[in-house]
C-alpha cells in the first residue's frame, strides 16, 4: 500500500465503495503502521484483535450492500478519555489503573455503528489537562514533525496528542478529540491537521471522562475538512442521557464543504494581535484574510473587548469544574488505590500517588476558588465574565458570518520549552479558549508552515449551531492554502 | 404553652429549628433509572450513574420536582419556577460523586407555613424557611467486619425533599406535633410514605437555649438524623439541659454536630468533626436550571386532595364536631377517610364519639392501626344508626361492638341473630315493670314512702328481666307512673 | 491575596491530596503565580451581569419516571479494588 498518509475518510470509502481495497486491508496496514510507529507514543492501548474484527465485520456489510456510510470501515483512533467496553480506558493517569468500562461512550459508540474501526486508544494530557501532552502518565506523546535541519523532539500539543500524532503521523485515517479550552484545534495546528470543536451540546459528553463539564466537547481530527465534517456527522447526536445535549439534529455539515465563500463577511477580531507574537503567525494570518477577500468574502476589522479576559476566566471556570469532576477518583469503586489507616488518609495517599502534578494543581486552584470567602471574588466573578465573553461573540455575529484568527501563538515547540512555568503554557490555548467559553464552533484548518517547516493553522469560529457556515468557509480556506506540507 | 428549663440561674427558653430529610414516592431514583425499592440485595438498586463511573451523568427524574412542588403546595408554600441543582462537595465513602447534588442558592420551594395541632386543642403557626430536592448518600455499614467499613450504593441517588422549618419551635411537644403534622401532610399529599423506621423520614434537629425573655439567639447545635418522633423530642430534652448546664458552668456551647444515643439517653459530638467541611456549592455543570410555568403548578394544585387543615374546619364547620375531635380525625388520611365514610348519612359527633373512644381503644389493643380494624367503616355508620333509631339501646350497642370486633359481622345481623332488639312495645315492658314491683314490694313501698332515688335500682331491674333490650326512657317512664304517680 | 503554606495544606485536605510537606511551600509558590494571575479579572466592571449557568440555553430535559436500570451489580462492581460479598470496602470508618 502507497503511503498512507494519503488515505482520507472520503478517499478510503470510495475505495472500499469501488472495491479496490478492503477494510480488513485498509485496517492490516495501519495496524502495521501503529506497530511500527511506537516511538511516537501516540497510543496507550492498541486493539489489533478487535480491528480486524470489526473490519472484517465492515467487509462483510459491504459486501452484502449494508454498509453504514463513509466511515464503515474507516480505521481511527480513540482518545483514551472516552470510555469504551471492555477495552482499558485510562484518561492517561495512574489513578483509572486498570480500568475496564463496562459500558461504551455515546460518541464512541456512535462511531462503532456508523462501522467504524478502531485501533486503539490514543495517548493524551492526563485528563486532557494540558496543551504539550506532556502531563501523560503513560509518557510524553512525540510529534511527527520535526523542525528543517535540526533534530529536537517536538510536542504534538494537548491535550489531544496521541490522535493527531496518530492522524499525522500516518497510524490512522482519523482520530476523536475532545476540546475543552483548545485541546482538538491546537494540536491540529501543530501537526498540520483539521480539528474541529462543534458547537457545546453537538456530542454527547455520556461516558466520556469529564475534564470541566461545561465545556468540554468532542470533535474529530482529521487530514481535511471534508473528512471532519464526515467524522462529526458520525460523532454527533441528541442523546437524552445527557442533560446539555442539544435536541436537535446537525446540519449536513458535508454538503456546506462543496459551497464557496462569496459573499460571507468574515471578521477579524483585533482584539487577537498579541505582542510578541511571531510574525509568521500574523502574515499568516494576513493571508488568510487575502484568500478570503481573493474568493469574494468581505473582510470586516470587529472588536471582542472582554478577549483578553478568557484566560483567566477560563483558568479558574475550568479548574473548578474539574476539582468536582474528580472527586469521584477517590479509590473506592474502580481504578488506583493505596491503602491506609483511615478513609481519609487512603483517600489522601490515593489521590496524592494517583493524580499526576498538573492534575494536582488544578485540583488545588479549583478547590481554592470555590471554598468559602473566595466563591464570590473567584467562580462568580469568571462566570459573569464569561457571560461577557458569550455576549461579544453574539454582537459580532449579528454582523459578521465567521471570524478568522490564529489557532496558537506559536508552532510547534520542543519538548522541555515552557515546562516550567504553567502560565506560559497556558497562554497556548488564548486563541481557542474565548469560543470555547462560550460554546461555539470552531475549527483549525492548515494554513501554511513557518520558516522551520512547521505547521501553522489558521481558526475559524461561527455563532452557535452555525456549523454548515463554518464549513463552508473552512472548505474555502482549505482550497486556498492548498496546504500540502508533510512530516 | 411554654417550656422552660429551670436552671440554677434562672429559667431558659428552648428555640427548635427542623431539618426533615423525606424520601419522596417515584419509582426511580432522582438522576438515574435504578429502583427506589426497599430491602434489594446489596448494590442491587444501583446504576453506573449512582456509582459515579467516569463520563456517567445525571438526568432529572420529572416525578421528583412534581412531588417537591406538589409538597410545597401543601406546605402553602412560594413555589419557585426558577430553581438550580448546586454540587455540595465533601469526601465520604458512601458518598460515590464527591458531591451531593442538592439545591442551595434557589430551591424549589419557599417559604411556607405548618400548621401544628397542639393538645390543648388549640394551633400554632410554624414557618417552613424552604424545600429543597437532594440526593441521598449510600450506606455504610460498620459491624461486619472489624478492619473495614461496607458500602452499599442503594439509596445513592434516592429523591429526598429537605424541609427546612424556621427556629419557631419551643418545646420538644411541639417538635412531636410539628413532625406529626408534617407526616399527615406528606401522607395526604402522597408524597412521601412518612416511615421513619425504614428511614423515609429523617430530622436533623437544630437545637439552642437562651434565658427567658432574651431575644437574640445563642449558638446552636445540630443533632444529626434522628429517626423517630420520640427520639426527636428526647433528643431535645436532654440537648437542651445539656446546653443549658454548659452556660450556667460558665462555658460555652460550641456549634457542632451531635448524635442522640437513645440507649444512653444523651447525645455526643461526633468524631468527624464539621470545621473541615467547607462544602464549595456550585451550580452542577452537568445539569440546565430547572424552570416550569404557571400551567405545570395549577396541574398538580388540580390534583391536591384536601388536606388536614381544610378538612378539620369542615369537620368543626359543617359537621359540628369539637376542635379536639377534628384534630384526632384528621392526623391521619385513613383515619380521616374511614371517619367520613362511616359518618355518611349518620349522626357525626356520635359516630366521632364511637370512634375515638371505642375504636381507637378496641384497636390499641389489639395492635392493630385503622386500615386492619375489624370493624369496617360503614358497619361502624350503621351502629350508630341502630342506636338512633332505637333498634338498640347504648347498652346493648356496646355488647354488638365488641362482637364486631370478634366477628367482623354487620350489626343488623348480629342484633336480628342475637335477638337483641330493643322492645317499645308499651304493653310488653309494662308486664315486666308489673311483674318486678310485685317480686318486690318491700323495695316499692320504701320508694312510695319518699326515696326517690331507689327508682334508679327498679330500673336495673327491669334491664336485667328485658335482657337489657327494654327502651330504657319507657322503662323509666312507667316505673315513675306506677310507683310515683 | 497570598496563599500561605498553611493554606495549601488546608486545601490538599480538602482536594483529599497528600502533599509531602517539603511541596507545601513550592507548591504555594506556583498556586500564588496562578491566582496573582486570574486576579486581573478585577479590573472587569460586571456589575449586573448574571454569572454563566449554561452557554446553550434550551429546555431542561426531564426523565419520565419509570424504571429502567439497576439490577447491575456485576457491573458496579466490576471494577472495585475491594468488592467482596457484593459491597464496596473501605477503611473502617468511626462516626
Ligand atoms: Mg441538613
Ligand atoms: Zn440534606
Amino acid at each position: 500500500m502507497s503511503d498512507l498518509r494519503d488515505w482520507t475518510i472520503a478517499t478510503a470509502s470510495d475505495a472500499m465503495e469501488k472495491g479496490e481495497v478492503s477494510s480488513v486491508e485498509l485496517t492490516d496496514a495501519f495496524i502495521a503502521a501503529m506497530e511500527a510507529g511506537r516511538t511516537l507514543n501516540a497510543f496507550i492501548t492498541e486493539t489489533p484483535e478487535l480491528a480486524r474484527e470489526r473490519a472484517a465485520a465492515s467487509d462483510e456489510r459491504r459486501k452484502n450492500g449494508d454498509a453504514r456510510g463513509p466511515m464503515d470501515g474507516i480505521p481511527i483512533g480513540m482518545k483514551d478519555l472516552f470510555c469504551t467496553e471492555g477495552v482499558k480506558t485510562t484518561a492517561a493517569s495512574h489513578i483509572l489503573d486498570n480500568f475496564v468500562p463496562t459500558y461504551e461512550s455515546t460518541v464512541s459508540g456512535n462511531l462503532r455503528d456508523a462501522g467504524a474501526v478502531m485501533l486503539g486508544k490514543t495517548n493524551l494530557d492526563e485528563f486532557a489537562m494540558g496543551s504539550a501532552n506532556i502531563t501523560s502518565y503513560f509518557g510524553s506523546v512525540k510529534n511527527p514533525w520535526t523542525p528543517e535541519g535540526a533534530n529536537a523532539n517536538l510536542v504534538p500539543g494537548g491535550s489531544s496528542g496521541g490522535s493527531v500524532a496518530a492522524v499525522s503521523g500516518g497510524l490512522a485515517i482519523a482520530a476523536t478529540g475532545t476540546d475543552t479550552g483548545g485541546s482538538i484545534r491546537q494540536p491540529a495546528s501543530f501537526t498540520g491537521l483539521v480539528g474541529m470543536k462543534p458547537t457545546y451540546g453537538r456530542c454527547s459528553r455520556w461516558g466520556t471522562v469529564a475534564f470541566a463539564s461545561s465545556l468540554d466537547q468532542a470533535g474529530p481530527l482529521t487530514r481535511t475538512v471534508e473528512d471532519a465534517a464526515i467524522m462529526l456527522q458520525a460523532m454527533a447526536s441528541h442523546d437524552p442521557k445527557d442533560s446539555t445535549s442539544l435536541p436537535m439534529v446537525l446540519p449536513d455539515c458535508r454538503a456546506a464543504c462543496t459551497r464557496d465563500a462569496k459573499g460571507l463577511r468574515v471578521g477579524i477580531p483585533k482584539e487577537y494581535t498579541l505582542d510578541g507574537m511571531p510574525e509568521e503567525i500574523q502574515k499568516l494570518w494576513n493571508q488568510g484574510a487575502q484568500w478570503f477577500k481573493e474568493m469574494g468574502a468581505e473582510i470586516v476589522e470587529v472588536s471582542l473587548p472582554h478577549t483578553k479576559y478568557a484566560l483567566p476566566t477560563y483558568y479558574i471556570v475550568a479548574p473548578a469544574e474539574a476539582s468536582s469532576n474528580l472527586a469521584r477518583y477517590d479509590g473506592v469503586r474502580y481504578g488506583f488505590r493505596k491503602d491506609g489507616a483511615s478513609l481519609d488518609e487512603m483517600y489522601e495517599l490515593t489521590r496524592g500517588e494517583g493524580f499526576g502534578a498538573e492534575v494536582q494543581r488544578r485540583v488545588l486552584i479549583g478547590t481554592y476558588v470555590l471554598s468559602a470567602g473566595y466563591y464570590d471574588a473567584y467562580y462568580v466573578k469568571a462566570q459573569q465574565v464569561r457571560t461577557l465573553i458569550a455576549e461579544d461573540f453574539k454582537k459580532i455575529f449579528a454582523d459578521v458570518d465567521v471570524l478568522l484568527t490564529p489557532t496558537a501563538p506559536s508552532a510547534a515547540f520542543a519538548e522541555g520549552d515552557k515546562m516550567d512555568d504553567p502560565i506560559a503554557m497556558y497562554l497556548n490555548d488564548v486563541f481557542t479558549v474565548p469560543a470555547s467559553l462560550a460554546g461555539l464552533p470552531a475549527i483549525s484548518v492548515p494554513g501554511g508552515v513557518d520558516k522551520d517547516g512547521l505547521p501553522l493553522g489558521l481558526q475559524l469560529i461561527t455563532g452557535v449551531c452555525q456549523e454548515e457556515t463554518l464549513f463552508r468557509a473552512a472548505s474555502a480556506l482549505e482550497m486556498a492554502a492548498g496546504f500540502e506540507a508533510r512530516p | 404553652m411554654t417550656h422552660l428549663i429551670q436552671g440554677e440561674t434562672g429559667d431558659w427558653e428552648v428555640v427548635i429549628g427542623l431539618e426533615v430529610h423525606a424520601q419522596a414516592i417515584t419509582k426511580s431514583k432522582l438522576f438515574s433509572g435504578a429502583p427506589t425499592t426497599f430491602g434489594a440485595g446489596p448494590n442491587e438498586n444501583v446504576s453506573l450513574v449512582d456509582a459515579a463511573m467516569p463520563g456517567m451523568l445525571p438526568v432529572i427524574n420529572e416525578m421528583a420536582i412534581e412531588q417537591a412542588v406538589r409538597t410545597g403546595l401543601g406546605l402553602r408554600a412560594a413555589i419557585n419556577k426558577y430553581s438550580v441543582f448546586e454540587r455540595k462537595n465533601y469526601f465520604y465513602a458512601d458518598l460515590p460523586q464527591g458531591y451531593q447534588i442538592s439545591q442551595y442558592q434557589h430551591p424549589v420551594v419557599g417559604e411556607g407555613t405548618v400548621t401544628l395541632d397542639l393538645a390543648d386543642g388549640s394551633t400554632r403557626d410554624v414557618g417552613i424557611e424552604r424545600l429543597h430536592l437532594e440526593q441521598d448518600a449510600g450506606k455504610s455499614i460498620h459491624d461486619q467486619d472489624p478492619k473495614r467499613s461496607m458500602i452499599d450504593l442503594n439509596r445513592a441517588g434516592v429523591v429526598l425533599m429537605e424541609i427546612v422549618s424556621k427556629p419557631d419551635i419551643r418545646s420538644p411537644e411541639e417538635a412531636g406535633a410539628y413532625l406529626r403534622k408534617l407526616r399527615a401532610i406528606l401522607r395526604y399529599l402522597g408524597t412521601c410514605d412518612g416511615n421513619m423506621e425504614e428511614g423515609s423520614m429523617r430530622a436533623d434537629v437544630n437545637v439552642s437555649v437562651r434565658p427567658k425573655g432574651a431575644d437574640e439567639l445563642r449558638t446552636r447545635v445540630e443533632v444529626k438524623n434522628v429517626n423517630s418522633v420520640r427520639f426527636v423530642m428526647q433528643a431535645i430534652e436532654v440537648e437542651a439541659e445539656r446546653q443549658v448546664g454548659v452556660w450556667e458552668d460558665g462555658g460555652e456551647v460550641v456549634q457542632e454536630t451531635r448524635l442522640f444515643d437513645p440507649n444512653k439517653g444523651e447525645t455526643r459530638a461526633m468524631r468527624t468533626k464539621e470545621f473541615a467541611h467547607d462544602y464549595r456549592y456550585f451550580p452542577d455543570p452537568d445539569l440546565l436550571p430547572v424552570r416550569f410555568d404557571d400551567d405545570f403548578i395549577e396541574r398538580i394544585k388540580a390534583t391536591l386532595p384536601e388536606l388536614p387543615d381544610e378538612k378539620k374546619n369542615r369537620f368543626i364547620n359543617d359537621m359540628g364536631l369539637s376542635a379536639y375531635d377534628a384534630g384526632v380525625l384528621v392526623a391521619d388520611r385513613e383515619t380521616a377517610t374511614y371517619f367520613e365514610e362511616a359518618a355518611d348519612g349518620r349522626d357525626a359527633k356520635t359516630v366521632a364519639n364511637w370512634l375515638t373512644t371505642n375504636l381507637f381503644g378496641a384497636l390499641n389493643k389489639l395492635g392493630k392501626d385503622i386500615g386492619e380494624s375489624p370493624v369496617s367503616a360503614g358497619h361502624l355508620g350503621e351502629l350508630v344508626g341502630l342506636i338512633k333509631d332505637e333498634t338498640i339501646s347504648t347498652k346493648i350497642a356496646k355488647d354488638v361492638f365488641e362482637e364486631m370486633l370478634k366477628t367482623s359481622k354487620a350489626p343488623g345481623d348480629i342484633v336480628e341473630e342475637k335477638g337483641l332488639k330493643q322492645i317499645t312495645d308499651t304493653g310488653a315492658i309494662e308486664a315486666i315493670v308489673d311483674q318486678v314491683i310485685a317480686d318486690n314490694p318491700d323495695q316499692a313501698a320504701d320508694v312510695r314512702g319518699g326515696n326517690d332515688k331507689a327508682i334508679g335500682w327498679f330500673v336495673g331491674q327491669v334491664m336485667k328481666a328485658s335482657q337489657g333490650k327494654a327502651n330504657p326512657g319507657q322503662v323509666n317512664g312507667l316505673l315513675r307512673s306506677k310507683l310515683l304517680g | 491575596m497570598s496563599l500561605t503554606k498553611d493554606d495549601v495544606r488546608k486545601i490538599a485536605f480538602l482536594a483529599r491530596i497528600r502533599v509531602p510537606d517539603e511541596r507545601l511551600e513550592p507548591l504555594a509558590g506556583e498556586l500564588n503565580n496562578i491566582v496573582g494571575w486570574v486576579e486581573q479579572l478585577g479590573e472587569v466592571n460586571t456589575d449586573g451581569v448574571a454569572p454563566m449557568t449554561s452557554v446553550v440555553e434550551t429546555e431542561t430535559p426531564m426523565r419520565e419516571d419509570v424504571v429502567t436500570d439497576g439490577g447491575v451489580q456485576d457491573k458496579v462492581l466490576a471494577n472495585a479494588p475491594d468488592g467482596e460479598g457484593a459491597f464496596y470496602g473501605v477503611p473502617k470508618v468511626v462516626e
